[in-house]
């Protein structure tokens, strides 16, 4: 093919656009928030810029010594390890209902199933607040009608980040379920069709043909909900505000308490990158993981 | 038909400068509650001031302090807005607020000297006045007559060691589970209210140290924790407990440390047969009735502001004894000034007397920007000691040095401005 300096022009003028509004939109702002990272930027520098001190890693030495930032850490990893496996089996199972040769009315039951995430989350919040409210939620309620005692769901530093963990799978499954759904569509039949003459199990199929079938999917599901999940946030903003005794402050949450409560734009910035690089680690190892079972 | 468009057009653009000359449009930016019922006094300022609108913006409390920065950041701050008085210090460093000393001098409505001085001092940043306080939040003891009567106790205690006998008493002679006081461990106002009563600095060197491992607040938590190690009290936050008000009429304690709104609650919520049998008293101090916190908000005006005069106006509208008083029969809100208090309403309401009482003793925190992040650190450490067993001595050095931490940048920008 022939690459001469006009080619090479006209090249780089069609992709210029892209190129442009990547840059403007997200290489400077991340750059921006990187140096912002290792200066001391707060309410003193808001004032007077000649207030603004380099600090170099400081920022992230100080943060690794500070026990709120450990518990918040500490409360996304247990949101990210519960939810993320709960959040996956229940969107598998919706799929598998819903691709059931059984099923009627498929269209509704989909439709119904994914409305939750194209719900607005502040309003469906305010809702769920309501149905786990202590003396007069429904589900107390339902629980009261068995014989369980109410259970302060909001308010129980033990049972908060459970109830949130609750609501995120009950918002987010209905997308994960379509695609493992559409992943489901795509397993030949007569794979089951050889595995029936053979007289394997439903359970069987299942385990050999189903979930081998769906690897890649599956792991296309799980990088996606971990590095949503660690960017908990929205959640316990609307619900709990962090509360009980900081049980349900996550990293994020931390993060824009620091940043928009105290001011400490540096600091926050530095949570940021932290959590960044905490997201990449963890998807690289499901990545590696997976390519070592040939997902990928 | 064309003619006709035009003369319309040229109307409009008329009626459009008329009012462009006519009337100055104020945007006032108030919070919460005060924000709900403010409007009604808005509009006979604007029928008393025919020249200026008000534009008001309702902003929940939540939400307020983000908005505020953010509009600060972007250069969007109001004309007039209602500013918690602790967060005055911080406006002030960022150079946002108008000094309204002069202003004030000038004033035949605002006079500084009818103003309780401590809720006064709240606004004063280094010597320099930026706000007007519009009501005024203090923290005292809602209590069961009947209780103490019981324990054989006469008259409310006034002092640290009268309250302990008190509570002493009453754990002793109440039935099983019965605790003395309630002050929940999410609260950092008790504590607080502990530390200024004993009249010690909470900060030292120019405000650029703290002072919690000093004489002062160690009295302070030391009876503060004495409290809880009794048993006088359960070491509870407020979310613990499911409902307040039940409890108090309940008997599960017989002291309510809190503020003004609960007068409003607990008289809503009172069964009949207890109407008479609860009310309020000042805080008991070390040695006498004691100094409480000085909360609550002003009014300020913004540097950016072009239109300060009619702002102003507003200021010297709500700050008139007529209109608080009226402010306060809509809400509740406790007036800053004496003469308002002076109104049969006001004087003749048993419940807020005490509030009025301990008003004359209030005492400001000290004016750094750093005092929420401070006052948080604070209660975390007190609440170490009482629900974590932790030692005073240890708690008191360990909140200084992470107080010392947090106002590291406060000391390294007055050494900077000094060495200019």
């Amino acid at each position: 093919m022939r690459t001469g300096p006009a080619a090479r022009l006209a090249a780089w003028t069609f992709v210029a656009p892209a190129l442009a509004v990547l840059g403007i939109f997200f290489a400077l702002p991340v750059v921006a928030a990187l140096l912002l990272s290792l200066t001391d930027f707060d309410l003193y520098a808001l004032a007077d810029p000649a207030h603004l001190r380099f600090v170099a890693l400081g920022n992230y030495l100080d943060l690794l010594r500070t026990p709120m930032f450990w518990k918040a850490l500490g409360n996304t990893t247990y949101f990210v390890a519960v939810g993320v496996p709960l959040s996956i089996a229940v969107s598998l199972c919706a799929a598998l209902l819903l691709n059931s040769p059984l099923a009627r009315m498929r269209a509704l039951f989909r439709t119904a199933l994914f409305a939750p995430v194209v719900t607005t989350l502040v309003a469906v919040a305010v809702i769920w607040r309501y149905l786990f409210h202590t003396s007069y939620g429904l589900v107390n309620w339902a629980l009261g009608s068995v014989g369980i005692a109410p259970i302060d769901w909001l308010g129980d530093p033990r049972w908060a980040m459970p109830t949130i963990m609750l609501f995120a799978v009950w918002k987010n499954f209905g997308y994960n379920m379509v695609i493992i759904l559409a992943g489901l569509q795509a397993i030949p039949q007569d794979l089951y069709e050889a595995a029936r003459l053979d007289g394997a199990s439903r359970w069987r199929q299942f385990l050999h043909i189903t979930l081998p079938q769906l690897g890649p999917v599956l792991l296309l599901v799980g990088v996606i909900t971990i590095s949503g999940y660690f960017q908990l946030f929205a959640e316990p903003y609307v619900m709990t505000r962090g509360d009980p005794l900081q049980s349900t402050v996550s990293v994020l949450y931390y993060m824009f308490e620091e940043g928009f409560k105290w001011w400490n734009l540096g600091r926050a910035s530095a949570v940021a990158f932290l959590l960044f690089l905490i997201i990449l680690g963890v998807t690289a190892l499901l990545l590696r993981a997976g390519r070592r079972r040939e997902l990928v | 038909m064309r003619s006709t468009l035009l003369a319309l057009l040229l109307l409009l653009m008329l009626a459009a400068c008329a009012r462009d000359d006519g009337t100055t449009t104020i945007r006032f930016w108030a919070m919460g509650r005060e924000a709900e019922v403010v409007p009604e006094l808005l509009r006979e300022f604007e029928h008393e001031h025919p020249g200026i609108r008000v534009e008001l913006q309702q902003i929940p409390w939540t939400a307020a302090h983000e908005k505020l920065l953010t509009a600060f950041a972007a250069d969007g701050l109001p004309d007039i807005c209602q500013l918690g008085n602790t967060w005055i210090a911080e406006f002030a460093a960022l150079d946002a607020l108008e000094p309204v000393q002069g202003r004030v001098d000038a004033s035949a409505v605002v006079d500084q000297g009818d103003y309780f001085p401590g809720i006064w001092a709240t606004n004063l940043v280094d010597g320099a006045l930026y706000g007007v306080p519009w009501y005024v939040d203090t923290r005292l003891l809602f209590y069961r007559k009947d209780l103490l009567a019981d324990a054989g106790i006469d008259a409310p205690p006034r002092t640290w060691a009268e309250w302990e006998q008190a509570m002493e008493a009453i754990v002793r002679t109440g039935p099983p589970g019965r605790h003395a006081v309630l002050l929940p461990v999410n609260e950092f106002e008790p504590q607080l209210s502990f530390a200024l009563q004993t009249g010690e600095p909470l900060l030292r060197d120019d405000d650029g140290r703290g002072d919690f491992s000093g004489p002062g607040f160690r009295k302070a938590l030391a009876f503060y924790a004495g409290i809880f190690e009794h048993g006088w009290a359960p070491a509870v936050s407020e979310t613990q407990i499911s409902n307040v008000w039940d409890e108090f009429f309940r008997g599960s304690f017989a002291f309510y440390l809190s503020g003004p709104w609960n007068i409003r609650e607990f008289r809503n919520r009172q069964p009949p047969a207890l109407a008479d049998a609860w009310g309020t008293m000042p805080l008991p101090g070390p040695d006498g009735p004691g100094a409480g916190i000085a909360g609550g908000t002003s009014l300020v005006l913004f540097r950016s502001s072009e239109r300060k005069d009619a702002a102003w106006q507003l200021v010297e509208f709500l700050s008139r004894p007529d209109i608080q008083q009226r402010f306060h029969a809509m809400i509740g809100d406790l007036p800053p000034r004496r003469s308002t208090w002076d109104h049969p309403a006001l004087a003749d309401d048993e419940l807020s007397r005490a509030f009025r009482d301990q008003l004359e003793r209030v005492r400001p925190t000290p004016q750094v920007l750093e005092w929420e992040r401070i006052a948080q650190e604070m209660r975390l450490a007190t609440e170490r000691v009482v629900r974590g067993g932790q030692s005073q001595d240890t708690a008191v050095t360990g909140l200084d040095a992470r107080v010392d931490a947090i106002l590291e940048k406060r000391r390294w920008v007055r050494d900077q401005e000094r060495a200019e």
